[in-house]
């Protein structure tokens, strides 16, 4: 029984990795599609152009 | 109105602060969990959920940072393996210490002292080293006298450097048995020893810890959410706002000559030492104000650094160096 528990807690805790790694990704290309398009107008607003 | 059951102010808060600490972990490499896991005992969580949150957030804010740094070419596999397996090896040595001295009765004072001892030497280099460089001297005494050092093997890593592989991997088990019995990431440590210790160029030095971050802070994670101590719904509104501020600090990086925020980087982790020191006397003696003036003292220094670091990169973006802000951080 102790084992199928801690089996359980290991996929659980793996979901939880996987849900914080998977959101890491989906906002790090989110951001990245987003300073794609409007990065350059960004930097030429901060650099007074 | 809720967002996974919290008000729209926490969520604010939330993402506010997982910019900030973004911007210095995109920057620096460091200041995760350092900062995180006393912000959220500060807002009344049990220590395992603010340990295992911090954990789980300085994870997905690494993997956001590596991906960044690897983009730019500033990760070093190599220097990462031999650090990863060293640190690993170092960690369970620095566990074994830590239950030999709660044996004893002297952990906790034992670690504090030596946290609060740590965090002040690495900031009195830090700060040595950033006023050596304004003054024209060089620094890099100890990583000339350490490449210097031929034991083989020799491994040559990213931009040049050639460094005895014995040496780098004694560097990384010492901040292992460091981080182990601190209970620390390690970050705070192995940047500085890799930038001073080895002679690596900054940039490959941030890029390369924040690898070995990703891989130690998923271990971390894992361990703490086997037993739930992970808050998922504030780990992902910390990240919505560390994601952001990653791109950023990591932005600035090439912006920003580093020696401009040493200065301020060194007061952080000295800010960081009286703020562990203060919060140890507060809770010892029962004195709120000092576990008042600890809090203020973490989070207006990582205010103040996040600050630095994109008043610079703007003012490099506007190559102006003579306003009165950009003064303020220039060398």
């Amino acid at each position: 029984m102790f084992g199928i528990e801690s089996a359980s807690a290991s996929v659980q805790a793996g979901i939880t990795v996987g849900t914080v790694l998977a959101e890491a990704i989906a906002l790090y290309l989110a951001y990245g599609a987003l300073s794609e398009t409007v990065g350059a107008t960004v930097l030429d607003a901060l650099g007074g152009d | 109105m809720a967002i996974l059951g919290m008000s729209l102010a926490m969520v604010a808060v939330f993402v506010g602060f997982g910019l900030l600490i973004g911007t210095l972990f995109g920057f620096f490499g460091m200041g995760g969990s350092f900062l995180v896991t006393p912000a959220l005992l500060v807002m009344g969580y049990s220590s395992t959920v603010a340990v295992g949150s911090g954990l789980a957030f300085v994870f997905g804010t690494s993997v956001i940072g590596a991906l960044r740094h690897r983009d730019h070419g500033q990760v070093d596999y190599k220097l990462a393996a031999i650090m990863t397996a060293a640190m690993t090896i170092g960690i369970e040595a620095g566990k074994s210490v830590v239950f030999f001295l709660e044996a004893t009765g002297r952990a906790d004072l034992i670690i504090n002292v030596a946290y609060v001892g740590l965090l002040a030497t690495v900031g009195a280099f830090t700060l040595r080293d950033a006023r050596s460089t304004s003054t024209g001297d060089d620094g890099h005494d100890l990583a000339d006298r350490v490449q210097s050092i031929h034991i083989p093997p020799m491994v040559t890593f990213r931009g040049g450097v050639r460094v005895s592989g014995a040496i780098v991997f004694a560097v990384g088990l010492v901040i292992g048995v460091l981080s182990g019995f601190l209970g620390v990431g390690g970050g705070f440590l192995l940047m500085p020893a890799m930038m001073y210790g080895l002679g690596i160029p900054a940039a490959i030095a941030v890029g390369t810890d924040i690898l070995q971050i990703t891989i130690s802070g998923a271990f971390g994670a894992f361990t703490y959410a086997q037993s739930g101590s992970v808050a998922l719904p504030v780990v992902a509104f910390l990240l919505l706002g560390s994601a952001l501020g990653a791109r950023v600090g990591a932005g600035a990086t090439n912006l920003v000559d580093e020696d401009d925020i040493k200065g301020y980087f060194a007061a952080m982790l000295l800010a960081g030492s009286l703020a562990v020191a203060s919060n140890k006397l507060g809770s010892v003696y029962g004195i709120e104000l000092l576990n008042t003036m600890s809090t203020a003292l973490i989070f207006g220094s990582a205010l103040l650094v996040s600050a630095a670091v994109v008043l610079a990169a703007v003012c490099q973006l506007r190559d102006d160096g003579h306003g009165t802000w950009c003064r303020l951080v220039g060398s």
